[in-house]
């Protein structure tokens, strides 16, 4: 440093250490820091805090780094910067301090509970909102009534409403924390109040350790508890039934495709998982096409995956359906064999092409990421599904009620010689519902690559739980497929805190080879001749 | 009826499997100079295949004669084979990694300090047997049971099966089941104190093998001929009429689904004892399913069929694994589309097509395409 410049603070700082009003009001408030009794250290600290000396930010930062020096004889505390000694009250450089001659200042973990609160304290007044929030947050770990007059005056001139909360919330637990008892019963029953409103797990911790509570006070904080108890555990139900309708949409997504091929038409095929699969690589492929053309747009990506996907997997199902199936009608145990083969060969190829290890396909930035609503935590990619999968459903049944195809479909399905009769192509029928069934696959791969890991084996995974869901919720009927996916979801989640994923996922097999039992045709069975053929 | 019911490729299986089994097992034992001797490998080799051959058999006691396509067989299989495994662990001793006389190397490893109840007995290789035809059995009886009385049939059961033999996959994956989760039973050291590394153990074991399977052969072959494989073939063709004249299609049909099991927990105990390991991967739906190709390959409904199929498919299966392995599941593929396609009736119906003479024998046919569903 340029000793020219420091002629003048040396001169100031003779005239500081000289002049015994000054010394003697910078001096009381540091003083507990040479005490050797932690408990006075800590105390100091954050009296420093409260105090508002605008030398406390650097005194204690000081400290917590270990650069707070006291000599062995005298009153001064120095810094050790990087320049050398300074004066811990005015912030001066010192000249001629021998290392020898002084000692640190030690802490224990007392005085750092107390610094880490102070600077909690300190960052009240900081400029920017979230780090007077973070701050405010910060201090609920270690409430002390000392800080409690600082708290009053940052909670004066707080404007943002979150910091406010965090400020409330933090002087609360301050109140009630050990120390506060001389604090009248009106304030501190108004501070159970405001934890009560606040409801977080946080702050029932502290209402559970209140220190020698009046009998009101403690009769306000069990209420209080039980207030919160309540309402975390409706949040947590919220929170299951976000992730069983999340689940169930999946399921309910890889499910609708086969609702259409086994459900209305009958036929069992097994290569619907690999169908999925397909459909998520092309959104890899598509994706990659645009990442070329337009960097960065992965949003848009997938949004040409989605019809891209139904055309490739529908034209897929098309000529399986012309190339296969059609060979195998009245033989359904012979088309589940047949369309198995068609999986193992659509498996390898797969991996013959882009080769066995997962590919990365993009999620867009707008579904990356979880909002908070309430206690209720939504990650955007799960939600975008159950929206997505809602949609397809609707199309779905669109197709199935007012379309022409949906018309024609539904007629061959009920009486296929009939519908003959009338002058309906039913080999073009049944070609076009394949394919439509099988471009919902392709749809879900869509779904499914935003969630899951795109690889040659994705179909496997998704196939058995399909199946189920379509038997589940009853053959031939859409709204029994939605029935069986959300119940299967939100059972499967259910059971997950209580059994463990694997275990549960094991109860709700058993449970539904059970339920086929009693109802072998579903929750919603079809009724009618056609059924019993 | 009956006349069409004699089966003689029964015989001529059973005695070609024993004549070709005991014939590897005998030629092992040939010093290793010999140029006729047959090496180690291929002793356990031949014993896998016959043992996929007893589960084979048992798919098609199931499918060929009573119509119930399972999907789920591998199930009866991997816990014939546990069971086995089990005893097998136990016979290890102290001899493992860890040296505890007392519990297996993965229960040391997961710290447990007993033997949980289950495993009590299986130290005997009777109990081992036993336990490998009644574990299988048992939930054989309480599934069919359940399935048959509420009269779940077709792809509805066959989706069942597979989501029973799926749920035991997960469960046996968990660690907590007390079975080696992931990484299942295996480092087997001898059974009933003979080395199961040695020339002579080994080609016993796959005499036996062969043995075992020559015998389900004939027993299978003594029940069809019998009034109840009489019913069985009614009730494939007819349930409905066959429920009409007055007899229980479901008594008939849980009967012949827990023969089924037993027969292939067998196997899986065969299985396990020359293959050296058992792991929860058996369990994979896709175990069962291919166990139904070879079925649908060798043809149904005949009990020479599926044996001829599991040896022919497992065969490609090696020597493919091992020449072109990405092309294997090409090959596994179109074998069950072109089977399904061109060979309903599998190789056995090409043989009944070149020896017209022979007439029908029962067809395993598919009940008749009904008009109201055909395209």
């Amino acid at each position: 440093m340029n000793t020219g410049v420091l002629k003048p603070l040396w001169l100031a700082l003779v005239l500081l250490v000289c002049t015994p009003a000054l010394c003697r009001a910078e001096d009381t408030p540091l003083a507990g820091l040479r005490s050797s009794d932690y408990d006075t250290v800590a105390a100091t600290v954050t009296g420093l805090a409260a105090s508002g000396n605008p030398r406390a930010q650097a005194i204690i930062t000081a400290l917590r780094d270990g650069k707070l020096f006291a000599p062995d004889d005298g009153s001064a505390i120095y810094i050790l910067g990087p320049a050398g000694y300074t004066d811990a009250a005015t912030g001066a450089p010192v000249a001629g301090i021998d290392p020898d001659n002084v000692s640190k200042i030690e802490e224990n973990n007392r005085v750092r509970v107390a610094v880490a609160g102070a600077l909690a304290l300190l960052d009240l007044s900081a400029p920017d909102a979230a780090t007077r929030r973070g701050a405010a947050e910060a201090m609920l770990d270690h409430p002390d009534s000392a800080l409690l007059p600082a708290l009053d005056r940052a909670l004066a001139h707080e404007t943002d409403p979150g910091a406010h909360a965090a400020i409330v919330l933090a002087r609360a637990a301050s109140l009630l924390s050990t120390g506060a008892t001389g604090q009248s019963e009106a304030v501190l029953l108004e501070a159970v109040a405001s934890l009560r409103a606040e409801g977080t797990q946080q702050a029932r911790a502290i209402l559970l350790s209140i220190q020698n509570p009046s009998a009101a006070v403690r009769d306000a904080a069990a209420s209080a508890v039980g207030a919160i108890d309540f309402k975390l555990r409706l949040w947590s139900v919220g929170q299951g039934v976000f992730y069983g309708a999340s689940l169930g949409s999946v399921l309910l997504i890889a499910a609708l495709g086969l609702a259409i091929t086994f459900g209305v038409m009958g036929v069992i095929n097994m290569a619907h998982g690999e169908l999925m699969m397909i459909g998520a690589y092309v959104t890899w492929l598509v994706q990659g096409a645009t990442n070329a053309v337009l960097p960065g747009e992965a949003g848009l990506g997938l949004a040409l995956a989605v019809p891209a996907a139904f055309l490739v997997c529908g034209a897929a199902g098309i000529a399986i359906e012309r190339g296969l199936i059609r060979f195998l009608y009245g033989r359904p145990l012979e088309t589940l064999l047949a369309t198995w083969g068609l999986s193992l060969v659509l498996q390898q190829a797969v991996r013959s092409l882009f080769g066995p290890t997962n590919v990365a396909v993009v999620t867009p930035a707008f579904m990356s990421g979880a909002v908070k609503l309430g206690g209720i935590e939504i990650t955007l990619n799960r939600a975008a599904i159950i929206v997505f999968a809602a949609l397809v459903m609707l199309g779905l049944t669109a197709v199935l009620r007012l379309t022409p195809l949906g018309l024609q479909m539904r007629a061959v399905t009920q009486n296929r010689r009939m519908a003959a009769l009338m002058g309906i192509r039913t080999p073009r029928v049944d070609a076009l519902t394949f394919g439509l069934g099988s471009g919902v696959a392709g749809l879900a791969g869509v779904a499914i690559s935003q969630i899951d890991n795109v690889s040659p084996n994705l179909g496997q995974g998704y196939i058995i739980d399909s199946f189920m869901v379509v038997v589940f919720g009853g053959v031939g009927n859409l709204w029994g497929t939605l029935a069986g996916a959300l119940s299967l979801g939100i059972a499967n989640k259910i059971l997950e805190p209580l059994a463990g994923a694997v275990l549960a996922k094991i109860i709700v097999l058993v449970l539904i080879i059970l339920f086929i039992q009693r109802r072998p045709r579903g929750l919603f069975p079809l009724r009618g001749r056609a059924v019993e053929s | 009826m009956r006349a069409l019911l004699q089966r003689p490729g029964a015989d001529w299986a059973a005695a070609g499997v024993l004549a070709g089994g005991w014939l590897v097992a005998l030629l092992s034992l040939l010093p290793e100079a010999s140029p006729l001797h047959v090496p180690a490998f291929a002793v356990g080799l031949a014993g896998k295949y016959l043992s996929y051959a007893i589960l084979a058999l048992a798919v098609d006691l199931v499918w060929g004669f009573a119509g119930i396509l399972t999907l789920g067989h591998a199930a009866f299989f991997a816990l014939g084979g546990y069971a086995m495994g089990m005893y097998l662990m136990r016979e290890i001793g102290a001899r493992g990694v860890y040296g505890n006389p007392n519990l297996p190397d993965f229960m040391v490893f997961l710290s447990w300090d007993h033997l949980p109840w289950y495993w009590y007995g299986f130290s005997h290789l009777p109990f081992a047997l036993l336990m490998a035809l009644v574990v299988p059995g048992a939930l054989a009886g309480c599934f069919g049971w359940l399935a048959f009385r509420s009269r779940v049939s077709g792809v509805y059961l066959s989706i069942i099966t597979q989501a029973l033999t799926y749920a035991l996959m997960l469960a046996f994956f968990r660690n907590d089941m007390g079975f080696g989760g992931n990484n299942g039973l295996t480092d087997f050291k001898d059974i009933a104190g003979a080395g199961l590394h040695v020339a002579s153990t080994r080609a016993s074991l796959l005499a036996l093998t062969a043995l075992v399977l020559a015998l389900c052969l004939l027993a299978s072959r003594a029940i069809l001929r019998s009034r109840f494989g009489d019913l069985l073939v009614a009730v494939r063709d007819a349930e409905s009429r066959t429920r009409f004249i007055g007899y229980r299609p479901e008594h008939i049909k849980l009967l012949i689904w827990i023969l089924s099991a037993l027969i292939a927990g067998l196997g899986g105990a065969f299985y396990v004892v020359q293959v050296g390991i058992i792991n929860p991967g058996e369990f994979a739906p896709g175990n069962s399913i291919e166990a139904v190709i070879w079925v649908a390959v060798g043809g149904r409904g005949t009990l020479w069929g599926p044996v001829l199929g599991a040896l022919l498919v497992n065969l490609g299966k090696t020597l493919f694994t091992g020449l072109l392995p990405e092309l294997w599941l090409y090959a596994l593929g179109l074998l069950f589309i072109l089977t399904t396609l061109f060979l309903p009736r599998g190789l056995a119906g090409l043989w009944r097509a070149a020896k017209p003479a022979a007439v029908a024998d029962v067809t395993p046919e598919m009940t008749p395409v009904d008009p109201e569903t055909a395209p």
